[in-house]
């Protein structure tokens, strides 16, 4: 038991952690500080040429096919590039749902021609790709999807709304979950496309959220004419393709940011409490130790995981205690960050709260991460279900034509 | 990255559950947890140290099989499933241990090879009372080789041959070795909340005493004793949490009402999912302080306090909602979910509460991270 690179791994890293010493550098330049922040267009042509660096290397897509420019490489060989990349500090995540889940559905249901017009492009980030599954009236429950498509000869005519669309403000083509035929039960009656979010008949508007940002989009598809060769999979067959697409969504949406145990430490180290230093609290220490045994608990999974991959292994969805176990963990900790600070917790303001609202900041955004790909509840069932084989809810709509579902508000 | 057992490891861990399985039945279990005078299954402690596993982590030279902590880890792990009723962690993780840390030559030439052969059971005794043991209200001292004072409770005192003990010589704390077969003490058995596991009160009038490890060194010794005992007791820990989810979901999957398994209710399924989740967590720090075990890294007591802290929510977790998913059934002494519950605060307890643990960590964590 040991944590150690197999020889071929240690290799592998070597000649990564080379490669990304020699070109890290020079990449990252002296980005200003506009072009530190996401979203902006510094930012975002930054990590376009970074891509563009990467795919020229086979580094963009390690795990796909020589043929279709990737690596070739092992799921693995991927997990040590990321980290290496990560410690250089180049990572971007414009590309992740693109190249991790919707470029891959097309590569497994498009035609050779379709495929050989989008996947380079992806791959190299001179364009990106959003996923437009989840619906107001379908987020965990994405088969009730409601975006309905009507055939118009060699044409499908899309009309509808898909909500928390990561990236659509940026994304150039997106998948797209449509409903072909409401005369059949739910899941049967859907098809996948692909789009161009470009199209005139595509708006995108920004989410206000609860957390005050607007990193999510709402997309408004008015009279969206596509073509029946822009379909991915038979009609009807939109569920099964789905599937493949979220097959690959726990992992993509695995890691997360926000304050470890070493900020709320440092914290306390500089607060008073009710009786005293609030690092001496008892009831704050107590929590302490359970914050770092779960944190050390999901970093040791994740090697775990590696472990798994690296004996051949493929790992199943196992991978979906990490959202659960880091979402909760930040929501908790940030409210206890906040109550440490007293009457002073209430106030967001970075130059004002101490280590620049971190704690309010994760406050806020927590709700959010406990709901986004894959709320707490549905990762809990699909622990039950597929790691513990427990058997799946009584479902009343498994045999209602779609349109004869009773609807809420 | 090499996270886990290997395959020889896996092989001893499944040799070790048939063996277990086919001797450490239900039926074995409750002859000791309705005997008041039986505190252990002599017949099972005879055959596992038949099979060599006393000696798993004890050098060749000492007569053990040398074979390193992390199989010891394995066979640990199953013996936590279910809830072996001898002295193992008694005599392998706190006598043996402490005898490879701090014993000299001959301590280890006397005692290794009798522990490895099965000759011998041990014990640990620092508890005086309610609370922490620590220099200010330790009591029991020993002068000229004599040891004095009383301490309680003992696990598998009352049939310990040896004990190591900690107590006072010249105003400086020490461990020390007692043979327990000779003059100057008197034990008894006492109930426990666990009588699958056997507890004493050992009281010394004069006990000779040799000192185990430098004078003044006890409380330290005692606590990296504790860090090596901790890692092990993790793998009983999650063993049992492991058996306690698999109980749960059998019974539900069996189990109906309004019409259909109670398994299929969201209640219970996401029940069962926070089990998952705590054993896996509890499953990772452990095999972290197997590995810091195993390779005597200075890592050791950070880990090992987080291995403990994790394995003893996911086990005290486990065997609560066990109970509650068995519904009316496991509230009674004939379904074997209440040995695994009492078992919980066992091991919960035996080397020190996780509470003591939590601020171990965090005192460990505040110099790992100094301002």
């Amino acid at each position: 038991m040991d944590f150690n690179d197999s020889p071929e791994e240690a290799a592998y890293r070597e000649t990564a952690r080379a490669w990304l010493e020699k070109n890290a550098a020079e990449h990252k330049g002296n980005a200003s500080a506009n072009g530190r922040r996401p979203n902006s267009p510094e930012h975002m042509a930054m990590a376009k040429s970074w891509q563009a660096k990467k795919a020229e290397a086979g580094y963009a897509c390690i795990t796909w096919p020589k043929e279709w420019g990737g690596g070739g490489g092992t799921p693995l060989q991927s997990v040590i590039f990321g980290q290496e990349e990560a410690k250089v500090g180049v990572n971007y995540g414009y590309f992740t749902i693109g190249l991790g889940m919707c470029v891959p559905t097309v590569m497994a249901f498009a035609d050779a021609e379709t495929k050989t017009r989008f996947v380079g492009p992806a791959m190299r980030g001179e364009e990106i790709w959003c996923q437009l599954f989840s619906e107001p009236a379908g987020g965990s429950d994405v088969a009730a999807t409601r975006t309905k498509a009507i055939r118009d000869g060699d044409e499908w005519v899309i009309n509808g709304q898909k909500v928390w669309t990561t990236g659509a403000q940026y994304c150039d083509y997106g998948i797209l979950l449509v409903r072909t035929d409401p005369d059949v039960p739910k899941h049967k009656g859907l098809t996948m496309f692909w789009i161009d979010m470009h199209d005139p008949a595509v708006e995108v508007r920004p989410i206000h959220q609860a957390s005050g940002g607007s990193e999510f989009n709402e997309v408004y598809f008015t009279d969206l004419r596509v073509k029946d060769s822009q379909r991915l999979g038979e009609v009807g067959d939109g569920w099964k393709v789905a599937l493949v697409t979220l097959m690959n969504e726990r992992l993509a949406v695995g890691g997360s940011s926000g304050p470890d145990y070493k900020l709320i430490m440092d914290l306390a180290r500089q607060v008073t409490g009710p009786a005293g230093a609030a690092i001496k609290d008892g009831a704050f220490r107590e929590k302490l130790a359970d914050w770092y045994v779960a944190a050390e608990g999901l970093k040791l999974t994740r090697f775990r995981t590696m472990t798994a991959l690296s004996r051949g292994q493929t790992p199943g969805p196992e991978s979906s205690i990490g959202k659960i176990i880091a979402a909760n963990q930040m929501q908790d900790m940030s409210n206890q960050g906040v109550e440490m600070e007293d009457q002073y917790g209430i106030l967001v303001d970075p130059s004002e709260a101490p280590m620049q609202a971190a704690f309010q900041q994760s406050l806020l955004w927590a709700p959010g991460l406990r709901i986004a790909g894959g709320t707490d509840e549905i990762l809990k069932n699909i622990i039950a279900e597929r790691v513990l084989g427990l058997p799946g809810d009584v479902r009343v709509d498994k045999d209602v034509a779609f349109k004869d579902m009773p609807t809420g508000r | 990255m090499n996270f886990d057992y290997s395959d020889d490891q896996k092989f001893l861990k499944n040799e070790a559950r048939k063996f277990l399985e086919a001797r450490c039945t239900s039926a074995a279990v409750r002859k000791v947890l309705n005997d008041d005078d039986v505190s252990f299954d002599a017949e099972l402690w005879k055959g596992v140290g038949e099979q060599g596993w006393l000696g798993a982590a004890i050098p060749e030279e000492f007569g053990g099989l040398g074979l390193g902590h992390v199989e010891l880890c394995a066979i640990a792990e199953e013996m936590g499933r279910v809830v072996a009723p001898i002295p193992f962690a008694s005599t392998v993780y706190f006598l043996a241990e402490a005898v490879l840390l701090a014993g000299d030559d001959a301590q280890k030439a006397d005692l290794l090879p009798k522990i490895a052969a099965g000759e011998l059971i041990g014990c640990f005794a620092t508890s005086e009372g309610p609370g922490v043991v620590n220099a200010s209200n330790l009591v029991c001292k020993v002068e000229g080789g004599k040891l004095t004072g009383v301490k309680i409770p003992v696990t598998d005192g009352d049939i310990a041959d040896v004990a190591v003990v900690l107590a006072n010589e010249g105003g400086k704390a020490g461990l020390f070795l007692v043979d327990l077969k000779g003059a100057g003490v008197s034990r008894e058995t006492l109930k426990s909340l666990d009588p699958t596991r056997g507890v004493g009160r050992l009281t010394f009038s004069g006990a000779a005493a040799t000192r185990l490890g430098g004078a003044g060194e006890g409380f330290a010794l005692m606590e990296q004793v504790f860090d090596r005992a901790a890692v092990l007791l993790a793998f009983e820990q999650t063993g049992g949490a492991d058996k306690c989810l698999e109980m749960a979901k059998d019974y539900a999957m069996g189990r109906y009402a309004f019409g259909r398994v109670i398994a299929g209710y969201q209640a219970i399924k996401h029940k069962l999912a926070d089990m998952y989740v705590k054993n896996q967590v509890a499953r990772s720090n452990a095999y972290y302080g197997a590995w810091a075990l195993n390779t005597n890294a200075p890592e050791l007591p950070v880990a090992a306090s987080a291995a403990r802290i994790a394995a003893s929510e996911a086990y005290w977790f486990g065997s609560k909602e066990n109970i509650q998913t068995h519904g009316g059934m496991g509230f009674t002494w004939e379904v074997d979910c209440h040995l695994y519950y009492r078992r919980s605060r066992q091991l919960g307890l035996v080397a020190g509460a996780p509470k003591v643990w939590k601020e171990r960590l965090v005192s460990q964590l505040e110099r790992r991270n100094a301002a």
